[in-house]
Parts: structure tokens; C-alpha cells; sequence
């Protein structure tokens, strides 16, 4: 079936090249048939893509181990949800997973828009330029259809990917990545077609929205798997990879807030272009570090050869996004301007510009490697030090400057009405400060501030809540009726969660660590953890020890936790060990109490590190909370709706 | 071997007819053109964009004006001309569709 499966790609590969060359000599030379027919050429990728994706997953089931790509990944004896995630955990299989949901997300934004023509005349050539990149590396640079005699056995699958997290995360993320193409698409269609108006921004709205959502999502469930699995006893290290997810969603949420003053008033039109932009090649740059093997990094699981083609396709795509805004340029000028430095419109460009600096602060950090390689021939990392910097200068303004916006009035406030709005949220600040100072939380500045602005940014959504319900009478209608705005807020309430978590548990944690023998203890704010023996278990592919640790405040027992390694015998890096860790959920101080057996020697004697993070589940809470602000964000306007209808009922068919 | 090359021989006849299906439908049309907003049509969309602007802005105003986060004053001195920019926008495509017979959309 592997001959299937490369015909699949091939005819993919050959629609892609159609749509973007027949796509844009319609386009250019405006023919309505020649524009239809690359429109379904389009839309007929993703069936191919999907007859691909298929046989791929069809070998991954049935252990057809005579697929390379089958035998380098899996072995006979992982679980089926592994092996159908192992779709997603090599090189080849992520780029037909790329290739898949953007052929998929394509043939649905060309049938959603598909009285739209004259826009998609342009949007379609765009979108099949990126996709016609990933079927010619899927073709002709790394296919996932190679085969080979079948061995017995296959290789396995890295050991940290064999946790449920995985089966979510990648592709969440590639949702998110691949999502941000769409709005690009639209942004440059309407620029070669010359298209002043609005019509792009309408019609993307939603796809940066969800695109934005998945990945923030799909990057808290990647920390929430570094905080079980890896065995450091954290959620984020400013790895490479994890930095290319959060690089797009720091420009993507730029963008959401900047366009949001180009629909309200007309302003930041090359700004967003240049945003959108931006959000879309730091996509492709995130798929360039995660599968190249270019730096380091504990999620890149293989050293390719695609680098050098990632690098030309994304020079390729720079040019072509900044040469497109420079031409059109003159078609891009605001006719209003902004009226004063202190309105909401300025609250948004100053959060842009934080988003935006941190954006690049932290891509600097990730070049900055392969920048003195290649200058200078020796290799220099950039540290944590760096990034807390860098999020501690912007990130603590930015999070003050989300509790300042809502209170902020479009075009002007005078300061008599900020003194009104401002009075609670600052009183509650104040408090806060005072309080945490005196309850001595100044041992670390950069937390103290963030609990500090974090009781402003509350207090000011809870008083836009208390306030617009009372205007409207009902907190439902309220938010019916604003669906963008109080969705946002709620986004809002979920970042500032996030914040706090963040704060406790890194600024505030505990941190323990000593050798045990049997029946030993180790004291960690105000718990007593014993060592109580070792466990040894064998299961389908793994051989697990656990140590037994009771953990005891006083004479009562708070919990029994197992933290321990699994020694993977079959991986496709030979056999591997695993840390195991062990949490206990504190309701206490919603964080964690967390156990890393960070050795355990053949007599026995575990070395323990023990970690108390508090408030550290707020993060994970967090995420339940921006995805539903984010969908009540995006949920469709029946009202809203129907006046765009009428709007562009008039344009060209 | 066999099954998969009739297979991708199927799938490919199917994705051509697929493609070639506009050019099937209409083999000889009375018009292949593409159709683009004249200059008349960009100029009616700009004016609906303004007036829906400056429509939602008014509404702003009016909902931050009960919720206090606009002063009486504040409120006095923006509304006069938000008004006067939806009025003209209002009158800019409202003597547009008389000369054209057209309707105008809805703002709300």
C-alpha cells in the first residue's frame, strides 16, 4: 500500500502546483473558469492528502513494519494510541500532518468563502504556494512511504512521547501553526488584489481566533507533558522548540489586538499586515526547529536534512510578504490618526509593541546559537537568565497594561474619568502589595509585582463585569451582546491565572534534594517525607521502579507518592531510561508537592528531589479557562453575521 | 501492488475530472471574466465600513457613557462629532444609491 500512498502525494503535489499556477494566471489575467478550476484543485489536495494520511496510519496499525517510517517509530509492542500518535512522531509523518490540515483548513475556508471569488482568486495561489513547499519536501525530500525488507521487530518509540499528552499536543500545536497560513493567506490575497477594504480581516477573524486558541492550548498541555514526563520539575525551560510555539502566539495575540483597531478605526492597516505576517513565518520557523534538529533541544528527536529547505522557503516567504507590503504601501495609508496617549487604542498599540519586543527578544534567543556558529564557528546558548530578563521587562508591563485597557476609553480619556475607574482597581493593588510585603512574599521583586498588578488586572475585569451588567441588566446579555469583548476578558481572567501560577510556582517554590536509605526522611516545608522501599514492576514495554515515599504533617499521613525511573528496553535510541515523578495535588496552596527520584543505586538508596510549588495547578486551570473565553470570543453573532452579509452582498460574486 | 495501482489510477482519474469540471460545465460560456469591484463598488464598501465605524463608536460611547467610564463631560465633547461622521457617511451613500437605484445595507 506504500505505493498508495505515494501516488496520494504525488497527485497532492500536482493539485498544489495547478492551483498555484493556474490560481494565479486566473487571477492575474481574470478567468472565472481557469480561477473555479484551481479552487477545486485545491479542495481536491485534501481528499489525496487524506488517501495518504490513511495509508499511513493504516501501516502504523497493522505494525506493517516493511514502512521505514512504521519501523523506525513503532515496535510490536506499543499500545494502538501510540502507535497511531507515532503519525506525529517522526519527521515525515509531521510534515503529512502539516500538509493534511492546511489542505484541510484550505478546502474549508475556500468553501466558506466561496462567493468571495474575487478575494479568493488571490487566496488560493497563496495557500497552494505553501502547500506545493510541504508535498515537494513530502514527495521528493522526506517521505513517510519508504520501504525496505519488514524486520521483526520495529525500533519503538522515544520513551518521553509514550505518555498521553502526546497524542494531544503535536497535533494541537500543528492546528495552531498551520491556522496562522490561513489569515496570511487572506492578508496577502487582498493585497494582490489590491483590496482596501475589510473584507480579509472579516473573513479570517475566526481562524486567527482558533488558530491563536490551539495553540495556546496545545502549548500549556506540551508544559503540562514537560511537568510529568520530562523529570525536571518544571513546565517550561526556554527550549528552542518551546520558544517556536510561543514566538506565533506572541505575534498572533498581537495581531488579534491590533486589528481590532484597524476594524474600529481604520488605523494600523501595514501594521497588521506586518503582523500577520510575521505571526505566519515565526509558524514555519517553529516547524524549521522542531524538525530540522538545528539546535538542541529536548523535543527535536531527529537531526535531518531538511534544514537548508525550511531556510530557503521561509527566505522565500519574507520576501515575497515584505516585498507584496512594500508595493502596496500607498493602498495601506490610515486616514485617521491616533487622537491621544491615553485611550484604548493607545493601550493597544503599547501592548503590541511589549508583545512584539518579547517576540523578538526571545527569536534572538533562539538564533542566537546558529548566529555564532555561523560566525564565528563555536556554539553559544542562551540561558534561562536571558529569557527571565526579557519576560520580567515585558511581561510584567504587559500584564499591568491588561488590567489598564478595559478602563480605559476609545479615542481620549480625561483623567477625571480615570481617577473614577481606576480608584478600585488601584486601591486593590495597593492592598495586595502591602499585605504580600508584610507577609514577607518581597523575597522575589518580580513575583511580588506580579501578585501585585495581578490584584489590579482582577479587581478591573471584575468591575467591567459588575459595571456592563448593571448598564445591561443581565450578565448573559451582556456578554450575548459583546461576545468579542467579554470573551476577551474572560482570556483575560485565564492569562492572569496564569500569571499568578506561573509566579507562585517558580518565584516561591521549595526545593530539597538528599540521598535515602530505607526508612530515612527529608524535611520540606512542613512535610516529612520517609522512604519507605522500592517497587519493581514489568509491563508491555517497560521494566518500572518505584521508590515508596509517605509524605506526613505531623502524626497524619498526607499521601503515598511514587516517584521512579521505567528502563525502556527497545527505543529507536537504544534502550532508554525514564524519570518517572510523583505529584500530590495540595489543596492547601493549589500547587503541588513533587517528587523526582533522580537516582536509585542497586543498593538501594534513592536520591531524592522534592519540590514544593505553590499554586502552580492555577496554570493548568488556566487553560480550561482560555478556551472558554476563547470559544465564547469566537462564537458565531447571528446579528453580527447578517449586517457583514449585508455589507459585502453588493461586491462581485 | 496491484490493487494500490488501480486505486491511485482511480483517485486520479477522479481529482481530474474534479478539476476540469468548470471547464466541463461550461464548455463555451457567454463570459469567462472574472468578475472585480468597479471603482463605484470599492468606494461603496469604503463608505458602509466608515458608517458602520463611526455607528459601532457612537454605540461604544453611549454603553462606556452608562457604565461610567465616560464622564458627562467626555461624553458631551466626543458624541457631537461621532454624529456628524456617521451623518456623513449616512448621506455620502445614501446620494450614492440614489444615483445607482441601490439599497443600502443595514448598519445594525
Amino acid at each position: 500500500m506504500a505505493a498508495l500512498g505515494r501516488a496520494a502525494l504525488l497527485l497532492s503535489f500536482g493539485l498544489v502546483v495547478y492551483a498555484l499556477v493556474g490560481g494565479s494566471i486566473a487571477a492575474a489575467k481574470r478567468r472565472r473558469r481557469l480561477a473555479l478550476s484551481a479552487q477545486n484543485a485545491l479542495l481536491a489536495s485534501f481528499a489525496t492528502t487524506l488517501v495518504a494520511a490513511g495509508v499511513l496510519w493504516a501501516a502504523l496499525a497493522r505494525h506493517d513494519f516493511s514502512f521505514v517510517y512504521v519501523a523506525e517509530h513503532t515496535n510490536i509492542q506499543l499500545p494502538l494510541g501510540y502507535r497511531l500518535s507515532a503519525f506525529w512522531g517522526g519527521q515525515e509523518g509531521s510534515l503529512l500532518l502539516w500538509l493534511l490540515v492546511l489542505s484541510g483548513y484550505s478546502a474549508l475556508a475556500v468553501w466558506l468563502n466561496r462567493r468571495t471569488r474575487e478575494l479568493m482568486a488571490w487566496v488560493v495561489p497563496v495557500l497552494a504556494g505553501v502547500a506545493t513547499f510541504f508535498a515537494f519536501m513530502l514527495c521528493f525530500v522526506s517521505s513517510p512511504f519508504g520501504t525496505a525488507p519488514a524486520p521483526a521487530d520495529g525500533a519503538g518509540m522515544v520513551p518521553s512521547l509514550q505518555n498521553p499528552y502526546m497524542l494531544a499536543h503535536p497535533p494541537l500545536l500543528y492546528l495552531g501553526y498551520v491556522g496562522l497560513t490561513i489569515p496570511f493567506a487572506f492578508a496577502m490575497g487582498a493585497l494582490l488584489s489590491r483590496r482596501t477594504d475589510e473584507r480579509w480581516i472579516v473573513a479570517t477573524r475566526r481562524w486567527t481566533l482558533s488558530a491563536w486558541m490551539f495553540l495556546g492550548v496545545g502549548q500549556l498541555i506540551g508544559a503540562h507533558w514537560a511537568y510529568v514526563e520530562i523529570g525536571w520539575g518544571g513546565y517550561y525551560a526556554w527550549d528552542p522548540v518551546e520558544n517556536a510555539a510561543l514566538m506565533p502566539w506572541l505575534a498572533a495575540t498581537a495581531f488579534l489586538h491590533s486589528v481590532m483597531i484597524q476594524e474600529k478605526r481604520g488605523m494600523l492597516k501595514v501594521w497588521n499586515m506586518v503582523l500577520v505576517s510575521l505571526a505566519f513565518l515565526l509558524s514555519i520557523f517553529g516547524t524549521f526547529l522542531t524538525r530540522s534538529g538545528v539546535i538542541n533541544s529536548i523535543h527535536s528527536f531527529s537531526q535531518s536534512p531538511i534544514g537548508g529547505w525550511f531556510l530557503g522557503f521561509i527566505i522565500i516567504c519574507t520576501v515575497f510578504a515584505v516585498g507584496l507590503i512594500y508595493l502596496r504601501l500607498p493602498l495601506l495609508r490610515a486616514r485617521t490618526k491616533l487622537e491621544s496617549l491615553v485611550s484604548r487604542e493607545a493601550t493597544f498599540l503599547y501592548n503590541n509593541l511589549l508583545l512584539v519586543a518579547l517576540c523578538l527578544t526571545i527569536l534572538w534567543g533562539v538564533m542566537y546559537p546558529l548566529l555564532s556558529q555561523a560566525v564565528r564557528g563555536e556554539t553559544r546558548s542562551v540561558s534561562k537568565p536571558y529569557y527571565d530578563f526579557f519576560l520580567h521587562t515585558f511581561g510584567l508591563p504587559l500584564l499591568l497594561l491588561m488590567g489598564i485597557g478595559p478602563l480605559v476609553a476609545w479615542r481620549r480619556a480625561s483623567l477625571r474619568a480615570l481617577g473614577k475607574t481606576f480608584l478600585i482597581p488601584l486601591a486593590a493593588a495597593i492592598v495586595t502589595g502591602g499585605v504580600l510585603i508584610g507577609l514577607g512574599f518581597d523575597s522575589s521583586w518580580p513575583g511580588l509585582l506580579a501578585y501585585t498588578f495581578s490584584a489590579f488586572v482582577a479587581a478591573s475585569i471584575v468591575f467591567e463585569f459588575v459595571r456592563g451588567t448593571r448598564a445591561t441588566g443581565s450578565l448573559f446579555r451582556l456578554i450575548g451582546k459583546n461576545r468579542r469583548r467579554y470573551g476577551g476578558y474572560i482570556v483575560h481572567a485565564a492569562i492572569l491565572l496564569l500569571a499568578i501560577g506561573i509566579a507562585g510556582s517558580s518565584a516561591y517554590q521549595t526545593v530539597r534534594e538528599r540521598g535515602l536509605h530505607v526508612g530515612q526522611s527529608l524535611e520540606l516545608a512542613g512535610t516529612t517525607l520517609t522512604y519507605e522501599g522500592l517497587q519493581t514492576r514489568q509491563t508491555a514495554n517497560a521494566v518500572e521502579t518505584r521508590a515508596v515515599v509517605k509524605a506526613t504533617r505531623g502524626n497524619s499521613t498526607v499521601a503515598t507518592l511514587h516517584p521512579g525511573k521505567n528502563l525502556y528496553p527497545v527505543t529507536p535510541l537504544g534502550p532508554q531510561t525514564s524519570n518517572e515523578v510523583s505529584i500530590y495535588h495540595d489543596p492547601r496552596n493549589l500547587g503541588d508537592l513533587f517528587l523526582i527520584a533522580d537516582q536509585i543505586d542497586r543498593n538501594g538508596t534513592l536520591y531524592l528531589k522534592a519540590l514544593v510549588k505553590p499554586l502552580v495547578n492555577l496554570i493548568w486551570a488556566a487553560g480550561f479557562l482560555f478556551l472558554f473565553g476563547s470559544l465564547v470570543a469566537m462564537w458565531p453573532d447571528a446579528v453580527e453575521q447578517r449586517r457583514l452579509a449585508e455589507r459585502y452582498a453588493a461586491a462581485p460574486a | 501492488m496491484t490493487l494500490a495501482l488501480v486505486l491511485g489510477a482511480g483517485l486520479a482519474l477522479a481529482v481530474v475530472f474534479f478539476v476540469a469540471r468548470p471547464f466541463l460545465r461550461e464548455p463555451a460560456p457567454t463570459s469567462d471574466v472574472l468578475d472585480e469591484p468597479s471603482e463605484l463598488e470599492r468606494r461603496r464598501l469604503e463608505l458602509v465600513e466608515e458608517r458602520d465605524r463611526a455607528l459601532a463608536a457612537l454605540k461604544e460611547l453611549e454603553f462606556d457613557h452608562r457604565t461610567g467610564k465616560v464622564t458627562d463631560d467626555d461624553y458631551r465633547e466626543q458624541v457631537g462629532p461621532l454624529r456628524r461622521s456617521a451623518a456623513a457617511a449616512l448621506r455620502a451613500l445614501e446620494l450614492r444609491a440614489e444615483a445607482t437605484h441601490e439599497r443600502i445595507p443595514s448598519g445594525r
